[in-house]
């Protein structure tokens, strides 16, 4: 008898105690069609929500680029008028921020801590499903603006004031709402991966036995939790200053402007942390699983993520380094940003490490993880390059910071989670996806995103201001070559879709592991991991046997 | 078998309550951070009146209080003025500089003529460059310290009293003073 039978021969039972107050018993029998989704409190359902959702977030999202990198094709107007361009760079940005890269992570959360915990499922089932379901309502929201009279909002995803209040078109209500419904979604969801972390964990699963992937979402999760309300502030702090007649940021009512971008970025700078965090947690349960070789330096990555998302919190004003700020000021927050370096060091390092004299292989999850590690250095020494307050007010909001946060974002966290998502896949639908179809992904993608980023920092550097729908002549070639990268790259992202497709569709059977070196309580149930798992704990055995490889 | 079962749902239970507690102190930790966004507004205006971060100037009169004039340093103040979005006015510094010690006590004006064709009242608001010399900056009297009511195309020559602090850093020889003149006719009536 397999494992996996016993724990459906109990599940019945356990699951009433679980699902305290849910009336309907027997958990085993699934609701059909659309109420199965929209009545789901199971964390592998409502794992796979976020993550289809989130990829619909990417292809929306990736539109808009579209747009906006076909306008940049060439110098002059050609397809959109300069206001309608700046509603596409600040709903690209919020969209790919809030419903593409958060969601996809939040997916991953809900898909694979239960398992990897030895729990039965989420902490609060159905606080998990009411945080997914407001999403959709969120971003009809924000993307149902561009039809109304206003137009979208068109103050850029950091909502500067006085664009955003006294500039702006009207859209600031949207906006608003929009961003409140998604921020209570994210705390929601973090209270859940907490929760879950400090109670659920298997009897003798001790903190410094999870797996790394377990701790950076942990982390991540405090994150969201501390600054997330902030962002609900500031946000209601623009809404009673636009129509409330309050004065904030309103320097004629004795308010400040630049105390905006101080709150905001209090929230913003812990936010790309947020967002890269649950990343590491990726790579660095793939990369030695194709190096076949244990995680180099586990408890030195715990304090390092430690330490990064305690360092994120006296860094915010980098994001200022123009506004005027006396020099003690400027100098303190370029030596604390470079101190990230650090820990962020410590980690690229340890990778490497897990690599040097491994047994590599390079299926998909690993390519992709390797260029996750190469391209988001790349992302992290531009970004040191913008610490350096001297040069960036050079630097400051030209395409070399576009260049910066999209190496970070793209193939650093977007590449992490292709690497996720190739990995568990098999885990997911029980078959194994089509490998020249995914290198083929693989290969364009790689080749196109940095066709896409890398002239961007010549650009950047060359002066080329961020979010215009214009420039100047001398910027054209690099701009074509640009914007030929961004359509191959939205392009390639379509393959991605079809590898899925099929992969759920059928395939070769997956086994319960079926990548050899990989380890983790996941692997220990079937492929695709029944619809309840773990419903009776783990046994101490496998719980070490996890830890110890 | 019942046993293990009953055993499990104790568990169960014990997790549940578990639960509740650090969800209720998560909670606890989010309406804070709620508050602490806006703490961080008149954290942040004290910040700025301690350490005239932001340019900030005081918003009531100071008095002439120096202990002496220092003739061998010549600071240069600089005027500038700025009209808002949507306030009709010509405003402008009557003379757009002037040199003065450290501690001696200057009078220069600023011109405002209301170019609509109905009542506005106006408000200027002061701010320094660089922002650490604002503390230094010290205003006797100014028409930014009330509200400028012009009715339509009447004008005003408006006085400025002030002077600079004999402690102002060595490194600062030349300072800013601009103002930007907002249309606050609605929220004054």
């Amino acid at each position: 008898m397999t494992t996996d039978t016993l724990n459906n021969t109990s599940t019945a039972d356990i699951e009433v105690a679980v699902n305290q107050g849910d009336n309907s018993g027997n958990h085993d029998h699934k609701m059909t069609g659309i109420k199965r989704w929209l009545y789901t409190t199971n964390h592998k359902d409502i794992g796979t929500l976020y993550l289809w959702f989130a990829f619909i977030m990417l292809l929306t999202g990736g539109a808009l680029a579209m747009v906006i990198r076909a306008e940049l094709f060439q110098p002059g107007l050609q397809l959109v008028e300069p206001d309608f361009f700046n509603q596409l760079t600040t709903v690209h940005g919020l969209v790919m921020v809030f419903g593409a890269i958060m969601p996809a992570f939040t997916g991953f959360a809900n898909w694979m801590l239960p398992m990897m915990l030895g729990a039965p499922d989420m902490a609060l089932p159905r606080m998990n499903n009411w945080s997914f379901w407001i999403l959709p309502f969120a971003f009809a929201i924000l993307l149902g603006s561009f039809f109304m009279e206003s137009g979208a909002p068109n103050f850029g995803w950091t909502f500067y004031a006085p664009l955003s209040t006294t500039y702006s078109n009207g859209s600031t209500a949207f906006f608003g709402f929009a961003v409140h419904i998604m921020g209570i979604s994210s705390i929601m969801g973090a209270i859940n991966i907490v929760v879950t972390i400090m109670n659920m964990r298997a009897p003798g699963m001790t903190y410094m036995k999870m797996p790394l992937f377990v701790w950076t979402f942990f982390i991540t999760a405090y994150l969201l939790i501390v600054v997330m309300p902030v962002l609900a502030g500031v946000v209601t702090m623009i809404l009673t200053d636009t129509y409330f007649g309050t004065s904030f940021f309103d320097a004629a009512g004795g308010g400040d402007p630049v105390m905006f971008q101080h709150i905001f970025w209090f929230f913003g700078h812990p936010e790309v942390y947020i967002m890269i965090l649950p990343a590491f947690g990726i790579i660095s349960t793939t990369i030695p699983a194709f190096s076949r070789k244990k995680l180099f330096g586990y408890s030195s990555m715990v304090y390092a993520t430690s330490s990064i998302a305690l360092l994120s919190f006296l860094v915010w004003a980098h994001h200022m380094f123009t506004t005027g700020m006396p020099l003690f000021g400027e100098l303190f927050f370029m030596y604390c940003t470079m101190l990230i370096a650090v820990p962020t060091g410590v980690k690229i390092f340890n990778w490497v490490a897990t690599m040097w004299r491994g047994s590599l292989s390079f299926e998909t999850p690993m390519l992709f993880s390797i260029a996750f590690v190469i391209l988001f250095t790349i992302g992290g020494f531009s970004g040191l390059m913008l610490a350096m307050t001297p040069v960036d007010f050079q630097y400051h909001d030209t395409y070399f910071v576009v260049a910066h946060f999209h190496y970070v974002l793209v193939t650093g966290s977007l590449f992490s989670l292709y690497a996720g998502a190739y990995f568990w896949l098999p885990k997911w639908t029980g078959h194994m996806y089509n490998d020249t179809l995914s290198k083929w992904h693989f290969w364009c993608s790689l080749i196109s995103v940095n066709l896409l980023f890398f002239p961007m920092h010549f650009l950047g550097l060359a002066g080329m201001p961020r979010r215009i729908p214009d420039y100047a002549l001398q910027f054209a070639d690099f701009n074509k070559w640009v914007s030929i990268g961004g359509f191959a790259f939205g392009l390639s992202q379509l393959i991605f879709l079809a590898v899925v497709i099929k992969c759920i569709r059928g395939g070769e059977k997956a086994l319960a592991k079926p990548w050899d070196g990989a380890v983790g309580l996941e692997w220990t149930v079937a492929s695709p991991a029944p619809y309840h798992t773990f419903s009776a704990p783990p046994s101490q055995q496998d719980i070490d046997k996890q830890h110890e490889n | 078998m019942s046993s293990d079962t009953n055993s499990a749902k104790s568990n169960k239970n014990n997790t549940l309550a578990n639960n509740n507690t650090t969800v209720k102190k998560l909670l606890l930790v989010v309406l804070a951070m709620f508050g602490f966004g806006f703490l961080l507004v008149p954290l942040y205006d004290v910040f700025c009146d301690i350490t005239g971060l932001n340019g900030k100037t005081s918003n009531t009169a100071a008095s002439y209080n120096t202990t002496g004039i220092d003739s061998s340093r010549t600071v240069k103040v600089q005027f500038i003025t700025r009209n808002a979005k949507g306030i009709p006015w010509q405003f402008e510094p009557v003379i757009n500089e002037i040199n003065v010690h450290p501690g001696e006590m200057k009078v220069v004006s600023f011109y405002a003529k209301n170019n609509a064709s109905y009542d506005i009242t106006g408000q200027a608001v002061p701010s320094v460059s660089p922002g650490l010399a604002a503390n230094y900056f010290h205003k006797i009297e100014c028409f930014c310290f009330t509200q400028q009511p012009l009715t339509a195309g009447s004008d005003v020559e408006m006085g400025l009293q002030f002077y600079v602090d004999i402690e102002l850093p060595s490194d600062i020889n030349t300072l800013t003073l601009s103002y930007t003149l907002y249309d606050i006719s609605e929220k004054s009536s």
